[in-house]
């Protein structure tokens, strides 16, 4: 539909072949730019990615979505508020918010369209240092109860890519409270807050946990040599983003992996 | 027809211009030398309209035409030997090169200046040079996969230095990281010569397939000519004001910016549409509009086709209805393209555009007249051959003589000069010295900057700063990559421009070989002052001379580039500063070089030899010195220790390697200490004794064709035998530690690693905030 891709089309992968039948449906708005990435992280970890363009106006048939990071519309008024507006995240909002309960991740970019939405409370800001920041970035896995989380431990903490300009998150207080008191505070960040976010909170779900969005970038530690490699010293993993996949595609798929 | 919008203006018609040849117009203002427009009169047999005057001053001018490099430039093209032709598919000349990857992928890449912009308006400057950049990549018909920035900015610590430094970095990352493109290496330099010019160069890289490439030409008699992109503006017209004489009404904004300022929301969305269009093959030629705007676009493709064209301007969509026609032909607002489109493509054309909601205008077509025809509103106020406009611009033989002060400089060696004096010996001195060279403003990490930039955006990243090269894989089913370095040193140059030249070429060539790479193809970005000035002109005609002979040697063509002069204070000139980039492939990403090494116990190896080679180094810049002779270069031995590299890499021989350059072997430790946080222990007696230095110059002496490397136990035997075999210098001078969290160097006190690394990067932030 939109991907162009010159580049990355076929990467062979000997995951589950059960996993396959999953379709993780990945929208592209203009100026998205991860977009291929999170395709390409869905097809790695065995499922199906599917293209959806922001101006579709169904959802067709998907089993989860994947709102990729990237400057929906320049980002020149405020993360993701044009964004929020495209039909295909009508579509979106309803079918998140039904009785089917559609997994929906919003990664940096996306996460500011969820917000947007209202999917997601609170807000992203300007970094508090008021610079684009790329670094590996070390997270906790607060709650791997989840949509995207079943694969993780609780407590885990995992490395994956940072990259963003406006990731400072913000709620007010009672909000904050009860995003903590209903385990909805799914990442954090350890040893280092990029950005100045309330609690050192990187990521967020909405009540029934089917909807997740955080900054770091879980689609770029999908594929070895390709992941963080700044990873200080030896023994690292660079691939500790691809339980985000394979938890929506086990969930999806249903029973025990 | 919008009679009452551009009967504003009186229009300097050709048929006006044929009966009025005696008018005054303002050449002189708009940068041409009287014999210029001599010349354009001749050339046209009667004066230029006022469109037509503004034509040809910006396709004459230094920028676009080359006039003072072109007689020396031809070298590159002369000297290529056909065994560098052979993965050549488009040579100089188009937007950018393309050289053959095999398996039917191409990669296209080229390098540029911006830098009186940058210096103007830094976010601006530099964000529009990568704007312009990826416009040239993505008129090849490739898409562009990553890009680098070499920057050179003044001291450190001059206060006007952190308003150039903070502007150009933002404006690159916030342009770069909104286009999706990782930025994947890069230069920082900082010298008082740049103090009043930094220089910000762009470089991008775009891949594609053989079948898809593209090239800026109108051919076709018939074939429709559109504009499309953002809508043209006031911004980036230089002298073209001087032209409003054309225009009565005094409603006109009074005063437009020279800069350009840069959408990168605009330019993603474009980028996305050509790759549309290319993949339906619905453009026949397509060309960025960058320098020159319309002008440039309308002539170089007309001459380069079929070589007539006929345009009407008032179709053009713009932003400012007040612009006069001269000002919309010299507009040098971004984000816009050309291309000539068959009739039957149209449709799908406009479909293509519709959906990823870019503007476009359809101006006119392809004639077979050999003349390019400018209407506005059906007058003709442009008629020319395009060839004259986009070619036949003045060339000049510029006077130039090696300077009186040559050898003056070149007779000042470091060694025993008064900045010599108390070198370091004792083992505190040593490590006290190592430590101050790390922490230097040209040596220190350049995170502080690297970490505003996108790496990993597109997933396909292999390696980044602070490697010796950034590789980006190409095709995901078989890793097939491609490797990138860029490198300069103004102060080698300054001593010895032939030469200085060659060093640059030599360490590119160097870092692309060490991340496992084949180099295969050069693009440069000529940086220098005023070639009317006998001695910037001698250093411009030996670096180019320097440098198209080094190529020849190491086998590899530069397939394009820029040439960036004026670059001076007052009457100050820069340091002469070649920056070259070296691009190279790799069969398989999986098997690139990363710079540090890891695996407690793998031996370390020093190849090459050292000599006391300390003029020009950054240990002499520390102590305020530059004078001498530069490090002396081995292009053979460059092009040894490269396939010693290659071959250790592709057969899993070596872990870790690093080249040595800025800083010598001292650097080289260090950074592939910090780069995993990994220790090592190191003797360096042999090379003491092998080599004639004493241990300061084996650390500090930047000797060339050398480069550190990690072998594992099991590999040792089987690297030093092909190292013997092929007759290269090769030493073990030390052995990884894992668990001691210090560089120890016999002679040296213990350096640990965590007071290493806050010295390393702590020189930025300390300066920057």
């Amino acid at each position: 539909m939109t991907e162009l891709p010159l580049l990355g089309e076929a990467i062979a992968v000997a995951a589950e072949p059960r996993l396959a039948g999953a379709r993780i449906g990945v929208v592209t708005f203009p100026g998205t730019l991860d977009d291929r990435d999170a395709a390409r992280a869905v097809r790695l970890a065995g499922g199906t990615a599917v293209e959806l363009w922001h101006a579709d106006t169904e959802l067709g048939d998907v089993d989860a979505v994947v709102i990729p990071g990237g400057f929906s519309y320049g980002d020149y008024l405020r993360a993701g508020a044009i964004a929020r507006f495209a039909p295909l995240m009508s579509r979106i909002i309803d079918a998140a918010n039904s009785d089917a309960k559609l997994p929906v991740l919003g990664i940096c970019n996306g996460f500011q369209i969820l917000t947007e939405s209202h999917l997601l409370p609170g807000s992203m800001i300007k970094n508090d240092h008021l610079k684009f920041l790329c670094r590996d970035q070390v997270l906790r896995v607060e709650n791997n109860a989840t949509a995207w989380t079943l694969d993780y431990q609780a407590g885990q903490e995992i490395t994956i890519p940072l990259k963003n300009q406006d990731g400072q998150y913000i709620a007010d207080e009672k909000t904050l409270d009860a995003l903590e008191a209903e385990g909805r505070v799914v990442f954090r960040y350890v040893g280092f807050n990029p950005n100045g976010s309330r609690r050192d909170i990187a990521g967020i779900s909405n009540e029934a946990g089917n909807v997740v969005g955080l900054m770091p970038h879980p689609e770029h530690a999908t594929e070895p040599g390709f992941g963080p490699e700044s990873l200080d010293g030896i023994g690292g993993s660079d691939t500790d983003g691809l339980g985000f996949f394979t938890s929506v595609l086990t969930k999806i798929v249903g029973g025990d992996k | 027809m919008s009679i009452e919008t551009t009967k504003k203006f009186n229009i300097d018609t050709v048929e006006n211009a044929a009966k009025t040849p005696d008018t005054e117009l303002p050449w002189a203002e708009l940068g041409l030398k009287q014999n210029e427009f001599d010349e354009i009169v001749k050339v046209l047999g009667r004066r230029p309209t006022g469109a037509e005057l503004a034509m040809y001053s910006v396709m004459w001018s230094e920028h676009c035409s080359y006039k003072s490099s072109k007689n020396h430039l031809r070298q590159f093209g002369e000297k290529v030997t056909p065994e560098m032709k052979k993965d050549m598919l488009v040579g100089i000349g188009e937007n950018a090169g393309v050289t053959n990857l095999g398996d039917g992928w191409a990669v296209t890449f080229k390098i540029e200046s911006h830098n009186s912009p940058s210096f103007v308006e830094p976010y601006q400057g530099a964000a529009t040079g990568i704007g312009g950049i990826v416009r040239d990549i993505i008129s090849m018909g490739a898409r562009p996969v990553a890009v680098m920035d070499p920057l050179r900015f003044g001291a450190i610590d001059h206060p006007d230095t952190a308003r150039v430094m903070h502007g150009a970095v933002a404006g690159i990352g916030g342009y770069g990281n909104s286009l999706g493109l990782p930025n994947i290496g890069g230069e920082m330099v900082f010298d008082s010569v740049y103090q009043g010019n930094p220089l910000v160069n762009a470089l991008a890289v775009g891949v594609m397939r053989h079948e898809d490439i593209r090239l800026a030409n109108a051919s076709g008699k018939g074939n429709k000519v559109v504009l499309f992109g953002a809508r043209t503006g006031g911004d980036g017209i230089g002298g073209a004001s001087v032209l409003a004489s054309e225009s009565f009404d005094d409603t006109k904004p009074s005063k437009r910016p020279a800069v350009q300022v840069g959408d990168p929301f605009a330019e993603k969305v474009l980028i996305e549409c050509c790759l549309e269009l290319f993949k339906g093959s619905l453009v026949e030629g397509i060309q960025d509009l960058g320098a020159a705007g319309i002008s440039c676009a309308t002539s170089e493709l007309a001459s380069n086709g079929d070589g007539g064209m006929q345009v009407e301007l008032t179709s053009v969509l713009l932003r400012d209805p007040t612009l006069t026609p001269g000002e919309i032909l010299m507009s040098e607002s971004q984000e816009r393209m050309m291309a000539v489109v068959k009739p039957e493509n149209v449709e799908a054309f406009e479909a293509v555009m519709d959906k990823w909601a870019v503007e476009y205008a359809w101006l006119g077509e392809v004639t077979d007249t050999g003349r390019l025809i400018i209407t506005w509103d059906g007058e003709v106020i442009v008629d020319v051959d395009p060839r004259t406009v986009a070619h036949d611009g003045p060339v000049y033989d510029r006077p130039y003589a090696r300077p009186e002060w040559q050898d003056g400089v070149q007779a000042d060696t470091f060694t025993g000069s008064v900045q010599d004096a108390g070198r370091p010996s004792a083992p505190a001195e040593l490590a006290a010295a190592v430590t101050e060279l790390v922490a230097s403003p040209n040596m220190c990490s350049k995170s502080w900057i690297t970490d505003q930039y996108d790496r990993y955006v597109g997933g396909n990243t292999s390696m980044a700063f602070p490697d010796d090269a950034g590789v980006v894989r190409v095709d995901e089913e078989t890793g097939l990559g491609v490797a990138l370095a860029t490198d300069a040193n103004g102060r080698y140059t300054y001593l010895d421009p032939y030469h200085g030249a060659q060093l640059a070429l030599a360490e590119a060539y160097r870092n692309v070989a060490t991340s496992g790479a084949v180099p295969m193809a050069v693009s440069d970005c000529l940086n220098f002052g005023s070639p009317e000035d006998p001695d910037v002109m001698w250093q411009l005609a030996e670096a180019i001379r320097g440098l198209s002979d080094a190529c020849q040697v190491l086998g590899i063509p530069v397939t394009g580039g820029n040439v960036s002069l004026y670059n001076q204070t007052g009457t100050t000139p820069i340091h002469p500063s070649p920056v070259v980039a070296v691009l190279g492939k790799l069969d398989d990403v999986a098997r690139r070089t990363p710079s540090g090494w890891r695996e407690d116990g793998q031996a370390i190896y020093l190849l090459g030899t050292t000599a006391a080679e300390l003029d020009g180094s950054e240990w002499a810049n520390l102590r305020g010195h530059l004078g001498g002779q530069p490090p002396k270069v081995d292009l053979e031995a460059e092009r040894a220790l490269g396939e010693i590299l290659i071959n250790a890499s592709r057969d899993g021989m070596i872990d870790s390697a690093h080249d040595l350059s800025e800083g010598g072997l001292a650097a080289a430790l260090v950074e592939s200490s910090l780069r995993y946080g990994v220790g090592a222990r190191i003797a360096l007696q042999d090379i003491l004794d092998r080599d004639g230095v004493d241990l300061f110059t084996a650390l500090f002496s930047e000797s060339q064709g050398r480069a550190i490397v990690g072998v594992p136990r099991s590999e040792e035997v089987r690297f030093t035998d092909m190292c013997k075999a092929r007759g290269f210098a090769h030493a073990r001078i030390g052995v990884v530690d894992a668990a001691s969290g210090k560089l120890e160097i016999n002679g040296v006190d213990s350096m640990p690693l965590d007071a290493l690394r806050e010295a390393h990067e702590g020189t930025l932030p300390k300066y920057f905030g």
